[in-house]
């Protein structure tokens, strides 16, 4: 089952500087994550899961070794190119929602797509495509603050996913939602990994998202404790 | 991404009303204030034109070095061939001949004998001619008995000396001085009409004839202490009358006659040479002003928007925009919002200054017993300079404050940055 590698991580530490010394947040992490994976990082606040996320996202550098994520290595890149590569490469979904709020839910989703260079007629395509993905094409029209939490992360969902990344970041995107909502985006989010084979790597402590997962990769103090591919519970419906 | 912007802005009334309104005032008070400061310097250059100093002026050169003491003696010869000369040369200019005067009031009773005397204030100017010289000295309007002189051996004076000494009109009144050639002089006038010009030089004591009748009382045929020119478009504008002085000095003046004529310019007499420059300055002081001001307190603006709009730079971050295209669009959208609250404030601005260009504010009042020649009432006017003048502080004020606002976006790493907007 395992595919060509699409991140490639090697001896990656992370330091951020704290009064005169430093503070670990990461320390000499080694993994690897294939095409089509839908893996989670697991561990305690503190663990060092957003900074792992940041830093495959190349918002953050490493201090010492390197990620190479689709072929580039995150701490060679310049401004530009790291913009690039999130540009439209990797979409990120966080746990507040994070729509603007002046902007449409139509037009949320189609600012992702501003940065290319796209006729409008594509783009419009596009973010009808992602907006029936998570099955809210009856809401473009909406502004956020109509919107249920729910509508809201799918919103984020579809905004994460119109520019067709293959590498999507999710850092507890579940816990600021009820269980029934999280269950469901769980099952979108799920669904576009089988179809589109997107790459899903996943923050969470929460165990509805663990129940979705086939890999997970636990963290303490910023060392990798244990990575354990793991059966599906929950198939997409 | 120019209609996201726009849209964004419109839509969000928080994020846009602020700065507009700043930058609404701040470019009223520019238009307005300059418009009033506009409006007061040309007035009291128009003042200063039409009574003393015309757009240019031509006396003999010994005339023109003492000229306070109204040197008639030295006064300039041939006017008649040198006003045509001058009509020929300059049409676009109107040239007008005067003279001033000075000497004794003499009111006699029925005996002949002196009732009264005081200090003349003379002025021999073109009153019959259909000239425009009544109207320039705002005689009609200052006339407060009787009428203006409508043929010769007539005269107007000063209200006050004729309340003060029971002068009625109809009255006759003598002149003591000297002829252009020092010789005694007196000369009996009947008053038509008093005046009173609201300003306390003339008003002590002032005497206004036809040129023609000073001339005859004065031996000054064919002669006049000055010859005034005045642009017939109305306004005095520097760059004109330069190149008139020039072409006319090198014409006529002759450095070893100092009877030959010489050219001032209106900026080269009493000092004005220094106000123009002042009226200059200070249109540029005040918005240099206006500009820092509101450069600070849109600055403080945009730091708050900028707080307010963490998430969104967040996310544009995460959705691979980079912090310097952030930057940019902040800056844009500054650009937008200072164009926007210029053109609100310039149109309020202008409107004021209509209002005060059209009715005035009357200081008549406080300025009874000033010296100076000023105008009563301040106006307002409406240069072209007032339509774009604003803009300048407008947009300036709005783009500097927003990039000193967002300069920490743009100096920060994109990592750190991304940690503080978090999201
Ligand atoms: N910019 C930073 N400066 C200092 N310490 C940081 C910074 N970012 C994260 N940390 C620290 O690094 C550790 C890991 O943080 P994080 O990756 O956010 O943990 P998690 O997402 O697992 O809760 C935490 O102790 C946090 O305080
Ligand atoms: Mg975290």
């Amino acid at each position: 089952m395992e595919q060509k590698s699409i991140i490639s991580i090697t001896n990656l530490t992370k330091e951020f500087p704290v009064g005169k010394g430093h503070f670990t947040a990461l320390d000499k992490v080694n993994i690897e994550f294939g095409v089509g994976e839908f893996a989670g990082l697991v561990g305690p606040s503190g663990s060092g899961k957003t900074t792992l996320l940041n830093i495959i996202g190349s918002l953050d550098t490493p201090t010492t070794g390197d990620a190479i994520v689709m072929g580039q290595s995150i701490s060679k890149l310049s401004h530009k190119q790291s913009a690039l590569l999130r540009n439209h490469h990797i979409g990120f979904i966080f746990q507040t929602f994070n729509l603007l709020p002046v902007y449409t839910v139509y037009e949320n989703v189609e600012f992702a797509l501003l940065l290319q260079n796209m006729s409008s007629g594509e783009r419009h395509k596009a973010v009808m495509e992602a907006l029936e993905w998570v099955g809210l094409t009856d809401k473009e029209k909406s502004k956020p603050s109509m919107l249920s939490g729910g509508e809201s992360q799918r919103v984020a969902i579809a905004r994460a996913m119109v520019k067709k990344p293959q590498i999507v970041l999710a850092d507890e995107p579940t816990a600021n939602l009820d269980s029934k909502n999280s269950h469901h985006i769980l099952q979108t989010m799920k669904k576009l990994n089988e179809e589109l084979k997107v790459t899903f790597i996943f923050a969470t402590h929460d165990e509805k998202v663990m129940m979705y997962l086939n890999r997970v990769v636990n963290l303490a103090d910023g060392r990798i404790v244990s990575d354990e591919r793991v059966m599906n519970h929950v198939k997409a419906q | 991404m120019f209609k996201f912007i726009l849209k964004g802005l419109l839509r969000d009334k928080r994020r846009s009303l602020l700065p507009v309104i700043v930058v609404s005032i701040g470019v009223f008070l520019t238009v307005f204030m300059s418009g009033w400061l506009t409006g007061v310097f040309k007035d009291m250059i128009d003042v200063n034109a039409n009574f003393t100093t015309g757009h240019v002026k031509i006396m003999t050169r010994s005339y023109a070095e003492n000229e306070n003491q109204i040197p008639n003696d030295l006064a300039l010869t041939g006017v008649d061939s040198l006003m045509s000369e001058l009509n020929s040369r300059y049409p676009e200019m109107e040239w007008v001949a005067r003279i001033h005067f000075g000497g004794l009031i003499d009111i006699p009773d029925e005996q002949g004998e002196t009732r009264a005397q005081g200090q003349a204030v003379g002025m021999g100017i073109d009153l019959f001619d259909n000239s425009l010289e009544a109207e320039r000295m705002n005689i009609p309007s200052s006339v407060v008995k009787g009428r203006i002189p409508s043929i010769s051996g007539e005269a107007l004076i000063s209200d006050d000396f004729a309340e003060k000494f029971n002068v009625a009109v109809g009255d006759e009144m003598t002149l003591f001085g000297s002829t252009m050639n020092g010789a005694m002089m007196f000369q009996t006038y009947t008053i038509s009409g008093t005046v009173r010009f609201g300003a306390a030089m003339l008003d002590r004591g002032a005497v206004i004839v036809d040129i023609e009748d000073a001339r005859e009382a004065m031996d000054m045929q064919d002669a006049a202490g000055e010859i005034l020119g005045y642009s017939k478009e109305g306004l005095y504008d520097d760059e004109q009358v330069s190149v008139i002085k020039e072409s006319f000095n090198s014409a006529f003046t002759n450095p070893d006659d100092e009877f030959s004529p010489v050219m001032l310019r209106l900026r080269d007499q009493q000092g004005l040479d220094e106000y123009l420059a002042l009226s200059e300055s200070i249109s540029f002081m005040m918005m240099l002003i206006f500009v820092l001001a509101m450069s600070i307190v849109l600055w403080n603006t945009g730091l708050l928007g900028g707080l307010r709009r963490y998430t969104e730079y967040g996310i544009r971050l995460a959705l691979g925009e980079e912090k310097s295209q952030i930057y940019k669009t902040m800056l844009y959208e500054a650009l937008l919002i200072g164009l926007i609250g210029s053109v609100i404030g310039t149109a309020l601005g202008l409107s004021a200054a209509w209002y005060l260009q059209t009715y005035g504010l009357d200081f008549g009042d406080m300025m009874a017993n000033s010296t100076m020649m000023m105008p009563q009432v301040f106006r307002a006017y409406i240069s072209p300079r007032l339509f774009y003048i604003g803009f300048i502080p407008g947009t300036f004020a709005m783009v500097l404050g927003t990039a000193l606002a967002g300069f920490a976006i743009y100096k920060r790493k994109t990592a750190k940055l991304f940690k503080e907007l978090e999201v």
